[in-house]
């Protein structure tokens, strides 16, 4: 599909919206579906490199994706409008949920429910884990700093900023060195 | 301190750290509203992630339902912004320079080396999940048998929700 330059504000919103409630348990592989494939917003190309980005910047990836693609078509009200299409709907849903859980939370069924539905969320954040470690079995010396956060995080529980500034700059230093050596 | 402001201090300073998304950052939310603010116990915690993984949209809205849960809907808008508002702003003005740098080594560096750090991340939020709601056997059998499951099909996630709810009204878990 061709490339297209004139996404209006209006299509920005709508677009997230759909992405937003088309996705459940994480929204990424559906924004990549939508934006390259069904509406030609980006090329293929192009969202790698925008993903690449979102990934290694902080915040939530999803929500990163919306700014950088808002701001490319319309600017800063484009960045803002397309957080809003993104955010707006879930956002309510989750507010329903959560007034629903506050009300009838402590009810002996739904407690059943809720111990079920949390172990399988339990699965799927680890598989989610496990699959990006997947892809760092080329670079198999990266995966001791995984290991090493791992640790630091759950079983010594130091704070998370600490241990993120003590961690990156070596990360990156062994990346360096070792796997992307200046040619 | 109010605890509003509390919130928004809290969720603000996670935005700016949470490499690799909100999943990321499960572990540091958990420390915060559980173990320094006592905002809620381990097993509503985990409920409430459970919700926020069987609702639609970004795994972000983890924050509102934490807002909520501590403040009500003023507590809800204002983790939202917190969490999404400091991050926006610093990607939206990090875009320029990041199209500029395309293709040189350093980015490629940075962008490599920072991954593991954002999957040991994901990893220890499912540990601390996994710890916070499994206690028995049927329980980690469920939470294994959904990690199998997803690695090996594309079932959509919302069938195992599920059946997961089905099988903890059934007393398995």
């Amino acid at each position: 599909m061709g490339q297209r330059q004139d996404i209006s504000h209006s299509e920005l919103f709508w677009g997230f919206n759909r992405i937003a409630l088309s996705g459940f348990g994480g929204v990424m592989s559906w924004a990549r579906r939508a934006m390259v494939e069904e509406r030609g917003w980006l090329s293929s190309e192009e969202f790698t490199s925008l993903f690449g980005l979102c990934q290694f910047m902080p915040g939530p990836n999803i929500i990163n994706m919306s700014v950088c693609v808002g701001a490319r078509f319309q600017g800063a009200s484009g960045a803002v409008v397309s957080l809003l299409g993104l955010l707006c709907a879930p956002v309510i849903i989750i507010i329903a949920l959560g007034a629903l859980y506050g009300r009838f939370g402590g009810l002996p069924a739904i407690q059943a429910m809720l111990r079920g539905i949390s172990a399988v969320a339990a699965g799927l954040i680890l598989a989610m884990g496990l699959r990006m470690a997947a892809d760092l079995l080329k670079r198999p010396l990266l995966l001791v700093f995984s290991a090493l956060i791992l640790v630091a995080v759950v079983f010594l529980r130091w704070p998370l900023l600490a241990v993120m500034f003590g961690l990156a700059p070596a990360s990156i230093w062994v990346t360096a060195r070792r796997y992307c050596r200046a040619p | 301190m109010n605890v509003v402001a509390e919130i928004i201090l809290q969720f603000g300073m996670l935005s700016l750290v949470a490499f690799g998304g909100a999943g990321a950052v499960l572990p540091e939310m958990h420390r915060m509203a559980v173990e320094t603010h006592h905002w809620m116990d381990d097993a509503t915690f985990t409920q409430l992630v459970a919700i926020s993984q069987a609702a639609p949209g970004p795994n972000a809205i983890i924050v509102t339902l934490i807002g909520w849960h501590v403040a009500g809907l003023s507590g809800a808008l204002a983790a939202t912004t917190a969490m999404c508002g400091p991050s926006s702003l610093l990607i939206f003005i990090f875009m320029r320079f990041w199209e500029k740098i395309r293709g040189t080594r350093w980015r490629l560096i940075i962008q490599t080396g920072i991954s593991p750090l954002a999957i040991g991340l994901v990893l220890a939020s499912g540990c601390i999940i996994t710890r916070g709601a499994d206690d028995g056997w049927g329980a980690y059998g469920l939470t294994a048998a959904t990690v199998l499951i997803v690695l090996k099909s594309r079932l959509n996630p919302l069938w195992l929700i599920g059946l997961g709810a089905l099988l903890g009204l059934a007393g398995f878990v």
